[in-house]
């Protein structure tokens, strides 16, 4: 450490104002505090700063992905042999998803950060590290073997017209990694969806008899709860299925398909006050409501349609809900502010993810739509919790007039 | 913008009766628009249809034909009988030389260009709201004479047909991979070899949120060259 903040304080002559790399101050103020927690002090106003910043606070998030992100990089590899019927050790496995998810997430943080590089040399403001947190997610919410072009398309689509041009990091008005994950769904839907993308079976190896790949979600399309696995197995018991959507061993996009690990995430970020639990507790609610309501609804009135028949603490674990509630639902830039706002934001993304996802099966990922139209609505959330509570006082203040 | 020059001319109309056929103010009616005023970009007038019939070039290019049509006879028509329309039924008078104007177009189009007419479908009757042309009777024609109404519908509706036309080759280059012209049809130019590569179709180019995106990127370079037209707040 003191290696390195000798360093940095030798080239930082050349970075300040006159310096020879003078334009460059974002980048070297962006490494200086990454390394160190800086030194400012505050000159006018409040003096009274939080502990921890803005870096330090993203980097928590990256934290709390990490459980998920190894568990996607063992199921990676776990899933791909299995479809093969072919025996692997565990260490195959962890290098096969290695192998798969490094690429991806070098080309998110390069095309991403090359971007805010240049937007703050630019705007010559300094370098935020919201992206540090997107730039992960990203990769996480990927089918395994979309391209890597598509990947950079889309990051630099959603770092621009979702952040940029609305001022940066802290003005973004959707999610950003949600945005990139959309913008594929839309633009190359034969990468995003359908049942052969979410394994990979590239490769000299073909899979086994019965293999289809699809995905619990795909399955419940047409089948109802009557879940098989890769190798086209009907598990056992309902609970069966259950646990193997919530330990995870499920095809899916990269880092979503266990909920145990995300649940450990959320553990992390609520006990450090990082992310709402308000949030993530009342869109579970609202996703359980849902579901619950299919369950109650679904063979009395719709008995053609399996999908209402699917229970609702499957509905919970399977596809992406609990992972975009969990950790694109919390962004505290585009999620509602106010504390009664974020009660029923959260309870919106979880009703409407569910009900998206089974009333429209051409959506089979409900919760990618429900968060971004819930990121749309929070300001008007907001407002009207805000108004509700000026009129409740102001209704308070005339009875006490009055009386 | 718009206003402020109508105003300006009426002033300079009685204190010069005579000015050269093309004066540097003439020019201005026909190339402001297709910049610094531009009805879409600027003005953000007429958008509807620059989401709607942007896919293909060559419906692109017809529509605008048929705004410049429009819009040029309609506006010497309305600078004609600017001193005879009671100002009270106005707009209703306005309809109606739009209206006539369009069912013209619109016959010709099924006569002439079937399949282009029935892709555009209701859009071409649409132009009767196009808030572009409307505008431009009210704020334009209504009060100056034939010739710089004239220049001013040419230009207005050139300034709209530019945008229309941008917008309507990046969707179909990169939502279809092929750029197609009036009379002609779609030419894919895209090679085959591309695809094989793993290149593809940026079908999010199709859909009408993307023409918003094109649309705003134009408005984004227009105001980064020229800061005049940035709001204050």
């Amino acid at each position: 450490m003191k290696a390195v903040d000798n360093l940095l304080g030798k080239v930082r002559p050349a970075f300040e104002k006159g310096g020879k790399l003078e334009k460059y101050w974002p980048m070297y103020d962006a490494l200086e505090t990454f390394a160190f927690v800086p030194d400012h002090t505050t000159k006018t106003g409040a003096h009274v700063r939080d502990a921890i910043d803005m870096k330090r606070t993203m980097f928590l998030v990256i934290l709390a992905m990490v459980p998920a992100l190894l568990f996607g990089v063992y199921n990676l590899g776990y899933q791909h042999f299995a479809a093969m019927g072919v025996d692997a050790t565990f260490l195959e496995m962890a290098l096969f998803g290695f192998g798969k998810l490094i690429p991806l997430i070098i080309v998110s943080y390069g095309v991403g950060l090359g971007i805010e590089f240049i937007f703050c040399i630019k705007k010559g403001h300094a370098i935020y590290e919201g992206f540090l947190v997107s730039g992960m997610l990203i990769p996480l919410i990927m089918p395994v073997d979309v391209p890597l072009w598509m990947v950079g398309v889309a990051t630099a689509f959603s770092v621009i017209f979702v952040k940029e041009v609305f001022g940066g990091t802290g003005m973004n008005i959707l999610n950003v990694a949600l945005t990139a994950r959309a913008f594929i769904f839309f633009a190359y839907p034969t990468e995003m969806s359908g049942n052969k993308v979410w394994i990979s079976t590239t490769g000299d190896r073909t899979p086994v008899d019965g293999y289809t790949g699809e995905t619990l979600l795909g399955q419940a399309v047409e089948k109802g709860a009557a879940f098989t696995d890769v190798t086209g197995q009907a598990y056992a018991s309902a609970a069966d299925s259950f646990m193997a959507s919530f330990i995870g061993l499920i095809p899916g996009s990269i880092g979503e398909t266990s909920a145990l690990a995300i649940l450990i995430g959320a553990a992390m970020l609520i006990f450090t006050g990082v992310a709402s639990w308000r949030i993530i507790l009342w869109g579970i609610l609202g996703g359980a409501v849902m579901g619950f309501i299919f369950n109650l609804i679904g063979p009395a009135y719709f008995p053609e349609n399996l999908y209402l028949q699917v229970p609702w603490w499957q509905q919970l674990v399977m596809g992406g809900f609990l992972f975009g509630v969990v950790f694109m639902a919390t962004d505290p830039v585009s999620a509602a502010q106010t504390t009664r706002g974020k009660v029923i934001y959260g309870f919106l993304i979880g009703l409407l993810g569910i009900l998206i996802r089974v009333v429209n099966p051409a959506y089979p990922e409900g919760i990618m739509m429900a968060i971004l139209f819930m990121n749309v609505m929070a300001p008007t959330v907001d407002h009207y919790v805000v108004q509700g509570n000026i009129n409740k006082r102001l209704k308070r203040f005339k009875t006490v007039k009055a009386a | 913008m718009s206003t402020e020059t109508l105003e300006k001319e009426a002033v300079q109309d009685v204190a010069v009766p005579k000015e050269p056929l093309f004066s540097a103010k003439n020019k201005r009616l026909l190339t402001d628009p297709l910049d610094d005023d531009n009805p879409i970009t600027v003005q953000v007038l007429g958008i509807c249809s620059a989401l709607a019939i942007t896919v293909q070039v060559q419906q692109a290019v017809v529509m605008s034909l048929s705004v410049v049509f429009v819009m040029l006879f309609g506006n010497m028509i309305i600078s004609v009988f600017r001193n005879v329309i009671p100002s009270r039924i106005r707009i209703i008078v306005q309809l109606v030389v739009v209206a006539a104007l369009v069912i013209l177009v619109n016959e010709i189009l099924k006569a002439f260009l079937p399949d282009i007419s029935e892709r555009l479908s209701v859009f071409v009757g649409l132009i009767i709201t196009n808030c572009i042309i409307m505008g431009r009777f009210e704020a334009f024609a209504m009060g100056n004479k034939v010739f710089p109404s004239a220049l001013d519908g040419i230009g207005n509706a050139m300034g709209y047909a530019w945008i229309l036309v941008a917008v309507a080759v990046a969707r179909e280059v990169f939502g279809s991979g092929a750029i197609s012209f009036p009379g002609v049809g779609q030419i894919k130019f895209v090679p085959e070899g591309f695809f094989e590569f793993g290149y593809m179709n940026n079908n999010l180019m199709i859909l009408p949120p993307m023409a918003l995106i094109v649309v705003g990127i134009i408005i984004w370079v227009q105001r980064a060259r020229n800061r005049k037209l940035i709001e204050e707040n």
